[in-house]
């Protein structure tokens, strides 16, 4: 026998059902106790950089869109800093909050983020990532939430040598990660839970 | 910064795909997850103030109800600590809480329970944790209900739980349950998760020393999520 180790173990993920957003988008669903649903907006006032829309939706393996799914995203402000306690180069946008959340439209189920471009960040050894948004997907039939990145198709030069999209080992897997620029400063992030198109999901 | 976070316990989560379960068959991706080191957009997350909350967030029986009226059903006080996996607790924590009404009933437009809909119950509430990683929230004890699944599926009654830590790779959404409910290991949904020590952990047990007398029951529900973790150089002096 041993001494045991104290520590405890992370609470069992369960999936978020279909009624997430009656708690964590309340007005969405015409629920209307809070001032209004948290990350609807992510700037507070006139932002840095170049302001972008990232749309998409979420389809499964039957490629049928979801219309119950929750997507939050977190970001660097356009400068590649976080507005974190953590965050020690340097004092992010005060007018960008870098954390959206969008419930989905109810019928079509897409999402839509008005954000501005991220700039690029250091992974732990020092080099720079290419600029991404970490994004995160919930909903009914999903029993622990999903992460991934938005990284966008235009940064090919910085995609070429990010330390996540060289590390997979699969490389005709990464456009699943890529946005697509649909427009002036848009662009179009498709979510695929399962079949040819897979979005590459992260254990971190 | 931190040094990253403890390994989640992927045998001790839920898997995508657990087919008694139907939704996941085509909800769960198939390929291997991709494993790397976090890096600072994964050790970072948003900060929620205080200056957020209204005076009724945490209190399910008034905030939806009209003046002078309350939410029917059981009254219960649900309180506990959010904590990391080193047994320490988080501070400014959201917490976001969902649930059905005592009949079992969501108030949801894509509902289809029979069950009546409490005119004065909105079910969703939330707190956001004080020091030492404290919440606690007033409401009704929910109702179960059936749901499409297998042909006589019943949720055991249970609280939604959405949690932010300090970090975004500490993200965690989960349920509580209610001690003593038959219904628990009956379900699908928490059959998922295939270790029953794991399954208690999600278990809120009855807290008589919280109860409010002559008034509400109380449960304790303490959430735990991922620890960072520690290095030999973080107890050491700056430049020493």
């Amino acid at each position: 026998m041993t001494q045991p180790l104290s520590y405890l173990k992370e609470s069992p993920s369960q999936t978020a059902g279909p009624y997430v957003h009656i708690g964590c988008t309340p007005n969405f669903t015409g629920i209307g106790i809070y001032g209004g649903d948290l990350g609807t907006s992510m700037k507070t006032g006139p932002v840095k950089g170049t302001e972008i829309t990232v749309t998409g939706a979420v389809f499964d393996g039957m490629g049928s869109v979801l219309k119950d799914a929750m997507i939050e995203v977190w970001q660097a402000d356009a400068a590649g800093l976080y507005p974190s306690p953590k965050e020690t180069r340097g004092v992010a946008d005060p007018n960008f909050t870098g954390w959206g959340r969008s419930p989905g439209d109810m019928e079509t189920g897409e999402f839509h983020f008005e954000t501005v471009k991220p700039g690029q960040v250091p992974w732990p050894d020092g080099r720079l990532q290419a600029p991404h948004i970490t994004a995160w997907v919930v909903a009914r039939g999903i029993n622990i939430g999903l992460h991934t990145r938005i990284y966008f198709e235009d940064e090919a030069e910085a995609n070429a040598v990010d330390p996540i999209l060289t590390r997979i080992e699969h490389q005709s897997r990464v456009p699943t990660l890529l946005a697509r620029k649909i427009g002036d400063r848009a662009y179009r992030f498709d979510i695929h839970l399962q079949g040819p198109d897979e979005t590459v999901f992260f254990d971190i | 910064m931190s040094n990253g976070y403890h390994v989640r316990d992927r045998g001790w989560q839920p898997p995508g795909l657990y087919p008694p379960y139907k939704t996941t068959i085509k909800r769960s991706p198939q390929a291997a997850l991709l494993s790397f080191p976090t890096s600072i957009s994964e050790e970072t997350g948003p900060v929620f103030g205080h200056n957020i909350l209204g005076k009724l967030d945490n209190d399910l029986i008034l905030n939806y109800a009209r003046p002078g009226e309350e939410a029917i059903g059981p009254r219960i006080m649900v309180h506990g600590r959010v904590l990391d996996e080193n047994g320490r607790g988080v501070p400014g924590a959201l917490v976001e809480v969902w649930q059905a009404n005592a009949g079992g009933r969501y108030r949801h437009k894509k509902e289809s329970y029979l069950a009546a809909l409490d005119p004065n119950f909105g079910g969703c509430g939330r707190v956001i944790t004080d020091a030492e990683g404290h919440y606690e929230f007033r409401t009704i004890h929910p109702g179960a209900y059936p749901w499409p699944n297998g042909m006589n599926d019943w949720r055991p009654a249970h609280i939604h739980f959405s949690i932010f830590g300090q970090a975004f790779a500490q993200r965690l959404i989960t349920q509580m349950y209610f001690e003593g409910d038959p219904l628990i290991w009956r379900c699908p949904i928490l059959g998922a998760v295939s270790n029953p020590e794991a399954i208690k952990t999600l278990i809120a047990p009855l807290d008589m020393n919280r109860t409010v007398p002559m008034d509400a029951l109380a449960y304790k529900f303490d959430i735990v999520l991922r620890g960072a973790r520690q290095s030999f150089f973080e107890n050491r002096q700056e430049g020493v």
